[in-house]
């Protein structure tokens, strides 16, 4: 985990993606599994997306994509990663405070869980029969997080289709949230599981991936805890925990205390 | 292909709290002592890498694995029960040391009025001061009774408090001293002095001090490092039976600890046991291990559940109130929560311990006179400072939507100035709720799972109510700018966490009628079985219950010890 030291001072970047893929975007020659009708042209051609890519392309020349090899996918096609990572932006958004999600690399954490055994239920309940039950018997569906996520991307897809008649990361900030809005209220139909349970499980995901330790490839470089103080693995408050004074103690992740 | 093992004076299914203390006490005694545990081993090295939220409190790396096994749950009788398929409302331990490894420490006494409550309940407020669907009963022990195994089971762990003043009376003042007071406890002693109440410090499993046990079991004093409940503790200053019993257990040299046994069968002839079959989890094989002596030691809901699937002792029927295996499941009716956001003040509440609290038994048992209120007990009213770990910790405004820019605004501002005040309510055993075999579920051997039957009823209700107007009232004492008081107590839902305080389904009274082990945790039906544990307790009181089901254990190891010498029932 030196890579998260070495970086300590670095200004957190947003994600880039292989310049292959970036070109193939660029130049129109895909069209990926989002894009619908003729909407290629003005998908990469217009204001925050081609901003977004040209800072991206600085940041990639500076730095090497091997900077910090968790920058990459386990699960996510690289159109869901886009889709989920314009999402958590909305749920955390960078602002006076501090960074958002994408610059904490959530949507990076989001792809890496889902790739674990968390992501398919590995230690949980999957036998059938199946039946709805009622919403105080909890989660009974047969979709494992993988399957709900790739559902639910792609419902964000294709409900802002329906509604702005553009793919969701092209939609403005208002846009974006009036999206998310519809998927929180139960608003949206959704195959095998309620929209406002998908959003739910986006929400919780988030925030895991803007506060959980480094080591799992969010809260990039601490930053996260940063912005509220929280001071990660510390060995010890005895003589802080009766003071009557707030205290801000710089953070640090488990990797100081595993490569001690 | 079943391998019969050599006879043991003692087996033990599970080994937690209750199977760790019978396996110290028992092979200190000279007792050649097996224990089934169907988890992996633990040590103290590995608690290492615990200061981890998203691993062990999100990620439940504790925790039964229920791809294995979970129970059904439903509501009422009328509803189809259905699997609890993730971890949600309560969280069970898996491996050696069990919950007693991710506990938080929080260690009462019940009180006196707990072990006679419905005697004196009757005798205060008359027959029929509660409805008779509410199936209290009294326990066929008394406090003082009881007193004797509180104070072993408080000197092993090293209980570190100060005397409770509305509380039942010691032999031994706490074998260590109250945890620290942080400047939010200070506030709430404060408030509840002025307020007339009585506030002491929460008994605490998180050592205040080095201590050394009477077992010479010596641990390290608590550094409040925030990571506690739901973690193991890297210190062994949280009281646990990897760092405490098991080791004692060990050293005897008559202890034989085996991980990955899963315990599914106690077997049987006429009222004795004669051992319990059980699988290795890692290879398949089946084993039998022949005992004098069987103690029945997991988990509340899977103590219950092993009887039942032996065709051990009668199981309860919810339609003639008859039968005891599985009734008087109850739970925690945590209740009267009042938020108290300070915009004047910031708290260090990222660190803490498990047990790190203040609190008041003013509104706890009978402690309080309830002639004009519509419920009976009540419960202990605790401010804690357990650590609060970022995920699981972004407090708003009420009407704050949980995500977007004002959510992480609010949530990083109020991060270290938020208290929630509420009272950890009793239960009182209601005739429809209990616990029995689902007609559809099965486990990963084709055994059916447990069915629980569960919801808050009128009286937790009631109850509410009350705490309600109490917790708004010390929070406001202690300068809270802003209080959110919730008095309702909605239908059970068995997603959010509420509450790891599951009691009841093998419960202890003087009545074999009535109840299904006597006072010494001994079946009346099987007298060579043994089952302690919070299985035992015929109503859940206002408070932890490990302290109670800890002196429940050392009575029934003491029990075990008398059955072996001279046989037959001890009541």
């Amino acid at each position: 985990m030196s890579e998260q030291d070495k970086n300590g001072k670095k200004e957190p970047t947003p994600e880039k993606r292989s310049s292959r893929r970036q070109f193939l975007k660029n130049s129109g020659l895909t069209v990926g599994g989002l894009v619908v009708g003729g909407a290629l042209g003005s998908l990469f051609g217009k204001d925050t997306a081609t901003q977004t890519t040209t800072v991206k392309e600085e940041q990639q020349a500076a730095a090497p994509a091997t900077d910090n090899a968790n920058r990459a996918l386990m699960f996510f096609t690289p159109d869901q990663f886009d889709i989920a990572n314009a999402a958590v932006e909305r749920i955390f958004p960078a602002d006076e405070l501090g960074p958002g999600a994408q610059e904490l690399l959530v949507a990076y954490f989001i792809d890496h869980q889902l790739a674990s055994g968390w992501g398919i239920g590995a230690k949980e309940y999957t036998s059938g029969p199946y039946y709805p039950g009622e919403k105080t018997q909890g989660y009974q569906g047969r979709l494992n997080r993988q399957e709900i996520f790739a559902i639910g991307l792609e419902a964000i897809e294709s409900h802002s289709i329906a509604t702005f008649d553009k793919s969701f990361i092209e939609l403005t900030e208002e846009q974006q949230d009036q999206v998310l809005t519809d998927f929180d209220d139960g608003n949206v139909e959704m195959k095998g599981v309620s929209s406002d349970f998908f959003f739910s499980l986006l929400r919780s995901t988030t925030i895991e991936g803007v506060y959980a330790d480094p080591l799992y490839g969010g809260n990039a470089n601490m930053e996260g805890w940063k912005m509220r103080n929280f001071p990660g693995h510390q060995m010890s408050y005895f003589n802080l925990i009766d003071q009557d004074e707030y205290e801000e103690i710089e953070p640090k992740s488990l990797s100081s205390q595993h490569n001690h | 292909m079943v391998t019969t093992l050599p006879k043991t004076d003692v087996v033990l299914i599970g080994v937690g709290w209750t199977g760790g203390i019978l396996a110290a006490e028992l092979s200190k005694k000279g007792y050649k002592v097996v224990g089934l545990e169907r988890g992996k081993g633990r040590k103290l090295d590995d608690y290492l890498m615990v200061h981890d939220e998203l691993r062990y409190s999100k990620r439940h790396e504790m925790m039964q694995d229920l791809s294995r096994e979970t129970i059904t749950f439903r509501n009422n009788e009328k509803m189809r029960a259905l699997p609890m398929r993730q971890h949600g409302s309560f969280v069970i331990g898996e491996g050696v040391g069990g919950s007693g490894s991710h506990w938080s420490g929080q260690n009462f006494r019940y009180l006196p009025y707990d072990f006679q409550i419905k005697t004196l309940t009757e005798e205060k407020y008359g027959k029929n001061k509660i409805d008779p669907i509410y199936t209290i009963q009294d326990w066929g022990i008394t406090y003082d009774e009881l007193e004797p195994y509180y104070d072993a089971f408080e000197k092993m762990a090293g209980i570190s408090g100060e005397e409770n003043p509305l509380g039942g009376a010691r032999s031994n003042p706490y074998p260590t001293g109250p945890m620290k007071v942080s400047p939010v406890l200070k506030l709430f002693k404060e408030a509840t002095t002025n307020l007339g109440l009585h506030p002491f410090s929460v008994p605490s499993a998180n050592l205040s001090e080095t201590y050394t046990n009477p077992d010479g079991i010596s641990r390290a004093a608590c550094q409040y490092c925030g990571f506690c409940s739901r973690f193991g503790c890297e210190y062994g200053a949280k009281a646990d039976p990897v760092v405490t019993v098991v080791p004692v257990a060990e050293k005897t040299g008559n202890f034989d600890l085996r991980t990955h046994s899963n315990v599914v069968e106690i077997l049987h002839q006429g009222n004795k046991a004669t051992g319990v079959r059980f699988i290795d989890t890692q290879t398949g094989e089946e084993f039998i291990q022949p005992a004098e002596v069987v103690g029945v030691t997991s988990f509340v809901l899977n103590n219950t559940r092993l009887l039942l699937l032996s065709n051990m002792g009668t199981p309860y029927d919810s339609k003639t109130g008859k039968g005891v295996i599985g009734k008087n499941y109850a739970y925690q009716n945590n209740c009267g929560e009042t938020i108290g956001l300070f915009d004047d003040k910031q708290f260090n509440l990222y660190a803490g311990a498990g047990s790190l609290g203040m609190c008041i038994d003013d509104f706890n048992g009978d402690n309080f006179d309830h002639t004009n209120l519509n419920f009976i007990h009540g419960g202990n009213i605790a401010l804690l400072q357990t650590g609060k770990a970022p995920i699981g910790f972004n407090p708003t405004k009420e009407e704050t939507k949980n995500w977007g820019k004002q959510f992480k605004q609010e949530s990083i501002k109020y991060s270290s100035r938020q208290i929630a005040l509420d009272a950890q309510g009793a239960i009182m055993p209601h005739r429809y709720h209990y616990l029995d075999l689902d007609p559809t579920y099965k486990d990963a051997y084709g055994n059916p799972l447990l069915r629980m039957t569960f919801d808050y009823e009128e009286h937790d209700r009631e109850m509410a109510k009350f705490i309600g107007d109490q917790t708004e009232k010390i929070v406001k004492e202690m300068g809270a700018t802003e209080t959110y008081t919730t008095r309702d107590q909605p239908t059970y839902d068995i997603v959010p966490y509420q509450s790891t305080h599951n009691t009841g389904g093998v419960i202890m009274g003087a009545d074999r009628e009535t109840s299904a082990v006597n006072n010494y945790m001994q079946m009346w039906d099987f007298e060579n079985v043994f089952v302690p544990g919070a299985s035992a307790f015929p109503h859940n009181s206002g408070y932890n219950p490990t302290g109670t089901l800890g002196a429940l254990s050392y009575r029934a190891a003491e029990g075990i010890d008398k059955y072996l010498k001279n046989g037959g029932l001890l009541v």
